[in-house]
């Protein structure tokens, strides 16, 4: 082996052996580092899971939705509006929608009914989204009976359960057919809630949505890429809260990692003085401790960041989930994906490896550049 | 092997507390010999014995090693010259506690590069030499006065040196261990090896292995 990675190897060896000599100080300071990874790794895996996710969810939404607007508040969109659009170059295809909201009380949650076309629903049928489905103890076949706001009772037959893959959109969904969800919300004929455009080429969205707010200027209209950025902004915004509950610990935590990492003991002093004296030089010392730098905090983010990838895709963040998915009574059971962001990562390696190694080596630098004569003192 | 030409040590030079541990020695030092620098404790043998080892710098003369003035020398270039060319046996050992004895004697070859099983190697026979083999798996604290003096020995001998520095070796141990280290320091010179001890002890000045004895007494040379 080439003698300077043979002394590469020797320093290593020798620094395994400091940290073994040193155990409960290095146990300590790797758990709470660990630890500081741990949280800082699991909100950014999560959140970053979630981005996708939405991503993900989104992608075979409309690119376009109208909502007709009036006095600032969405209102339903009147008969013959869906033939004033007209022919929008780059449209591929216009479809009137109709949804809406029931709170249903038996589980004080609301859910959203959505009219499907007769061929995907048959009249008296609903299809459920599972979470749902699993609040209401429901299962293929059953009846459901809903009280309208008109005071009249309807029942459905449970014709199927959506995918729980889309559980995370659909998990209070009650898909019904157009004349289902017309008797049940007493909904005015030929009138919808909005109106969903599809549009082959993301280049168009944008002339599309100027066009559309030329034409109809009492419309709204709300674009895809709107509502994923809306999404990443709440996912980073939940994100920010979380990491700002947290900041006193994560502070508590770096100060404790910054202070055993900086502060030599008596032993270490005494030990680098006959280092020093028996023929190392200040950069061996330095490059020792650089290297004792770099196992505990490289030991730290790969322990912290592997617990914190298990803590998020196979236990679903546990700790965090509740405050970074949001608030509901129907909370979808869903599992992420893996998605891991290759900067996110380098980063948080960054700023977890390089300081802790820069706060090693400050004091070592003052211990190694004293006269090694002092071993003879 | 080794000259001192007007060698003068100063201490907190320019502040209040300077203090001057060495006033002009002039000394020579013969090769495979064993010196003895004899005097009491503040009179500066130890501070002499730093700035052979190439440990410090004088403040002022000359200190050569086979003709070359290293009085000078950068750390970086001092510390190669303390490596190659000489081992240190410390008055308290100064032994790195919770390493084996093994390790403790290769720890001052692994700057240059050499390959363990080489180093392992080398230690090895050094213990058996030393009669010490028996221990080289075990933590240092766990050895006698006399088996981690002996460690230390090995460890001052693993990088081959010219010139063996010895800080009253003998201070920390009874006269049966004293004598067996003369022993040792007899063999030192068989080997062609330049010794440098300091001592006040009468078993090493008196002692037949000391060629030469050198009397310090406040930071000057005085007849033996």
């Amino acid at each position: 082996m080439h003698p300077w990675l043979e002394k590469q190897r020797h320093l290593i060896d020798f620094t395994l052996a400091a940290l073994a000599r040193r155990k409960a100080k290095n146990i300590g300071l790797l758990a709470a580092y660990a630890l500081l990874v741990f949280v800082l790794a699991s909100l950014a895996l999560f959140t970053q899971a979630l981005r996708k996710e939405a991503g993900f969810v989104l992608a075979a939404s409309p690119e376009v939705i109208v909502q007709r607007m009036v006095a600032g508040r969405h209102d339903l969109i009147p008969p013959g509006y869906l033939d004033k659009i007209g022919r929008l170059r780059g449209v591929q295809k216009k479809e009137g929608r109709l949804w809406g909201y029931y709170y249903d009380p038996v589980v004080s949650a609301n859910y959203t009914f959505m009219a499907r076309p007769a061929e995907e629903v048959a009249s008296g049928s609903i299809m459920l989204g599972a979470t749902l489905a699993r609040a209401r103890g429901l299962q293929l076949g059953n009846l459901i009976s809903f009280r309208s706001y008109a005071g009249k009772l309807f029942s459905f037959k449970v014709a199927a359960l959506l995918s729980p893959d889309s559980e995370l959109l659909a998990a209070d969904l009650v898909l019904l057919s157009e004349e289902d969800f017309r008797a049940f919300f007493d909904y005015p004929a030929g009138h919808y809630t909005d109106i969903a455009l599809s549009v082959a080429n993301p280049q168009e969205v944008r002339n599309i949505a100027a066009k559309l707010a030329n034409a109809l200027p009492d419309s709204r209209p709300i674009l895809r890429e709107e509502v994923l950025r809306t999404y990443q902004s709440i996912f980073d915004w939940r994100e920010g809260i979380v990491l700002t509950v947290l900041a006193g610990a994560i502070l508590a935590f770096a100060l404790l990692a910054w202070d055993k990492a900086s502060g030599l003991s008596a032993e270490e002093k005494r030990e680098i003085g006959i280092l020093k004296a028996i023929g190392w030089e200040t950069g061996d010392v330095i490059r020792m401790k650089l290297w004792e730098g770099v196992l505990v905090s490289l030991s730290a983010f790969l322990l912290g960041f592997v617990a914190a990838y298990i803590h998020v895709f196979y236990f679903g963040a546990a700790i965090f989930k509740p405050v970074l998915q949001g608030w509901a009574v129907l909370y979808p059971s869903f599992t992420l994906v893996p998605a891991v962001d290759g900067l996110q990562i380098a980063t948080l390696a960054f700023f977890t490896i390089f300081p802790y190694s820069a706060a090693v080596l400050v004091p070592i630098w003052r211990a190694a550049t004293t006269d090694p004569d002092a071993v003879m003192r | 092997m080794i000259q001192l030409s007007a060698v003068k040590k100063a201490f907190n030079q320019g502040r209040p507390n300077e203090y001057w541990a060495l006033h002009g020695i002039d000394l020579a030092i013969e090769a495979g010999r064993v010196t003895a620098l004899r005097g009491p404790s503040g009179s500066g043998k130890t501070t002499l014995l730093t700035l052979i080892g190439c440990l410090a710098r004088p403040t002022s003369g000359r200190v050569r090693l086979r003709g070359e003035d290293i009085s000078g020398l950068p750390e970086r270039f001092l510390t190669e010259i303390r490596r190659q060319t000489f081992g240190f046996i410390f008055q308290q050992f100064n032994l790195i506690k919770g390493l084996s004895a093994l390790e403790n004697v290769i720890l001052p070859a692994f700057p240059t590069g050499r390959p363990r099983a080489e180093l392992v190697e080398k230690a090895e026979i050094l213990f058996d030499q030393l009669k010490l083999g028996h221990r080289a798996a075990a933590k240092v604290e766990w050895l006698s006065g006399g088996e981690q003096q002996r460690v230390a020995i090995a460890r001052a001998l693993i990088n081959d040196p010219a010139v063996i520095i010895a800080d009253e070796p003998t201070a920390n141990l009874d006269t049966a261990l004293a004598r067996e280290f003369m022993a040792i320091l007899e063999g030192f010179t068989a080997a062609g090896k330049t010794v440098l001890l300091t001592s006040h002890d009468p078993l090493v000045v008196e002692s037949s292995a000391v060629h030469r004895v050198v009397g310090m007494r406040d930071g000057r040379l005085v007849d033996a």
